[in-house]
């Protein structure tokens, strides 16, 4: 380390310190085209959107099933089978994903198991979500005889896909619980589960919900899981329970993406992604009020 | 900490249930990953009752479902690494050049105003990103050239390329972050620029932080499933390793599009289509698994560690 340092400082000669400026003012425009690139390409893909979904996004698209005919197209079926969906993975993931940071946080003793658990969250947090798709398909489709393109296997192969970032983020928040309230339960003279229920939960809370809820926004993204459960690319049906088949927001996108004629590229597709982006806002909003309004009442 | 005052007969069952309900969920995790690998061993096995080792892995022709079928994964597994290849040739050196920009030269008010842009531009679901280049990226290519393919690689390692970079910016920067104030005040009471104290200093000093989040990032492009499939093609070929430019502007074929190729076409639980499936899957999972693997190695063996 040091000895890079000093090589660097001796090979920069004092004679060329006006093309060392210059190299470092490419160097700062170069991080700068760097943020821009995707910036840019951020605003550019909003942008075009959401004016290509103007006059596309109206009510009847919201409550009309697909069509191959783009003026008569709508996602209702779609926007109830992801509701569904992520309803479900919220009710399997949350009671899981916080149940397993508790144990991590306030009863696993720091021992060899714990590290194995952990290393193994972090794992599966890489794999990428098509696999999760396989292990939906070959465990609860073919092993367990499941019907396929069902929303119970949607939501419970969703459920393992979110449910390491459940976790890690519900550990997060529940480590920030101060360990002086803890001891104060225990001096009310309460068992360790009691002290959880009435300290550390209430105060995790917002954290836990934060997480959960992002995690739940990043599922409702998810199309290549889904595709690999047998869930159909478009359905003109709502689902009416959780054993019905659906399609989902993002496979219709899929479904249309390709669709030949302009209408369908430039029109009917661009409002249906509006529709999944303002789901995504209005989550990720959620998320961000429920902290600032817990926060607040802190002292 | 376990202080129980009051031992109660109840109280006491009730407590060690809870603890087992946790350590139950808890060990959720376990059989996933024992379910992940299970799954994709027991149904590559029977791939290969099928088909050969010999075919799947030196063969040079992947076609599943079309007569006369053929399962060579070499296609499928040249596409992968071309595509990675391509994504990473932008993201990477855009993603820590973001880092720098974040960590070193931008305010603390420009910062916060960066980031949670960064941050929407990885919480857009894919098949969004995919659409994007199809629709938007790839007529804006054929402007400049014309003959480009409808569906081609480069489009679809732009938009990746862009999903990619705030995973690689965020991870990179908390290494530079992490690189103590002390040696780039060292650096510059020694009379060199900031230009100087950056690439001599600071980039060395958060190196493996900064690798870290490269290999991550390349795994990340290597499961990438819904982009590709829509914008980069389904057309299982080669890659001419020696004309690598020309393959930049026609289709390919990675190993996640064609999984869900097959998944979408109506394959049955017997077939050895279907079978392919789990094969592709598990060579798949074993190129992210070394990836994660290793990025974890290096995060945590090589990281400088300062007080």
């Amino acid at each position: 380390m040091s000895r890079v340092i000093r090589e660097s400082v001796l090979s920069s000669g004092k004679d060329n310190i006006n093309s060392e400026q210059l190299k470092g003012k490419l160097f700062l425009a170069l991080c700068i085209a760097a943020i821009l690139f995707g910036l840019l390409a951020l605003s550019a893909l909003l942008i075009y959107v959401f004016r290509d979904a103007v006059g596309w996004l109206n009510w009847q698209f919201i409550t009309s099933p697909p069509s191959r005919f783009a003026s008569k197209a709508g996602v209702y079926p779609m926007l109830i089978g992801s509701s569904f969906v992520i309803m479900l993975v919220a009710i399997f993931s949350l009671p899981l994903g916080v149940g397993a940071a508790v144990y991590l946080e306030e009863y696993a003793p720091k021992n060899f198991f714990k590290k194995i658990i952990e290393t193994n969250i972090a794992n599966l947090a890489g794999v990428p979500s098509i696999v999760y798709g396989l292990l939906g398909l070959g465990f609860f489709v073919s092993f367990m005889d499941m019907a396929h393109g069902t929303i119970l296997v949607g939501a419970l192969t969703l459920t393992l896909r979110i449910l390491p970032v459940v976790i890690v983020s519900s550990q997060e928040a529940i480590r920030a619980v101060p360990d002086s309230q803890r001891r104060a339960s225990y001096g009310l003279g309460t068992t360790r589960w009691q002290m959880i229920r009435s300290v550390v939960l209430p105060e995790s809370m917002p954290g836990i919900m934060t997480g959960t809820i992002l995690a739940l926004a990043g599922a409702i993204g998810e199309t290549a899981p889904l595709i690999m459960i047998g869930a159909a690319t478009s359905i003109f049906t709502a689902p009416r329970g959780i054993l019905s088949s659906f399609s989902a927001m993002p496979l219709q996108i899929f479904a249309w993406s390709d669709f030949p004629g302009d209408d369908f590229q430039h029109g009917v597709t661009p409002a249906a992604i509006v529709v999944l982006l303002v789901i995504l806002l209005a989550i990720n909003g959620a998320a961000i009020y429920i902290r600032h309004r817990f926060s607040k009442n802190r002292p | 900490m376990s202080i129980d005052l009051q031992k109660r007969p109840f109280g006491s069952l009730k407590e060690s249930g809870m603890k087992g309900v946790f350590l139950t969920f808890a060990f959720i995790s376990i059989v996933t990953t024992i379910g992940i690998v299970l799954v994709l061993l027991v149904e590559t096995a029977d791939f290969f009752r099928e088909v050969s080792i010999k075919e799947f892995v030196l063969g040079f022709r992947w076609s599943p479902t079309i007569k006369p079928t053929s399962f060579g994964v070499w296609p499928l597994v040249s596409g992968t690494l071309y595509f990675t290849f391509a994504v990473a040739l932008i993201a990477l050196p855009a993603g820590l050049l973001a880092a720098v920009f974040l960590s070193e030269y931008a305010g603390r008010r420009l910062r916060s105003a960066i980031k949670p842009a960064l941050e929407i531009l990885a919480g857009i679901p894919t098949v969004v990103y995919g659409y994007f280049a199809l629709v938007y990226i790839t007529p804006l290519l054929r402007t400049l050239m014309p003959g480009i393919k409808t569906f081609n690689v480069l489009s679809a390692s732009i938009v990746v390329a862009i999903m990619i970079i705030p995973t690689v910016a965020s991870i990179s920067e908390d290494a530079i972050r992490a690189v103590p104030q002390s040696l780039r005040q060292a650096g510059s009471g020694l009379g060199v620029t900031k230009f100087q104290v950056t690439t001599t200093i600071v980039l060395p000093a958060s190196l493996s932080g900064i690798i870290s989040s490269f290999i991550l990032g390349i795994s990340r492009a290597i499961g990438e499933t819904m982009a590709v499939t829509i914008a980069g093609g389904n057309l299982a070929r080669l890659v001419n390793p020696f004309k690598p430019a020309e393959a930049l502007l026609k289709p390919i074929q990675t190993m996640t599009a064609a999984m869900v190729e097959i998944g979408m076409s109506d394959v049955t639980g017997d077939s050895t289509a279907y079978k392919s499936l789990f094969a592709v899957g598990f060579t798949l999972f074993l190129m992210t698994l070394t990836l994660n693997v290793v990025s974890q190695i290096i995060k945590s063996r090589y990281q400088e560690k300062y007080q």
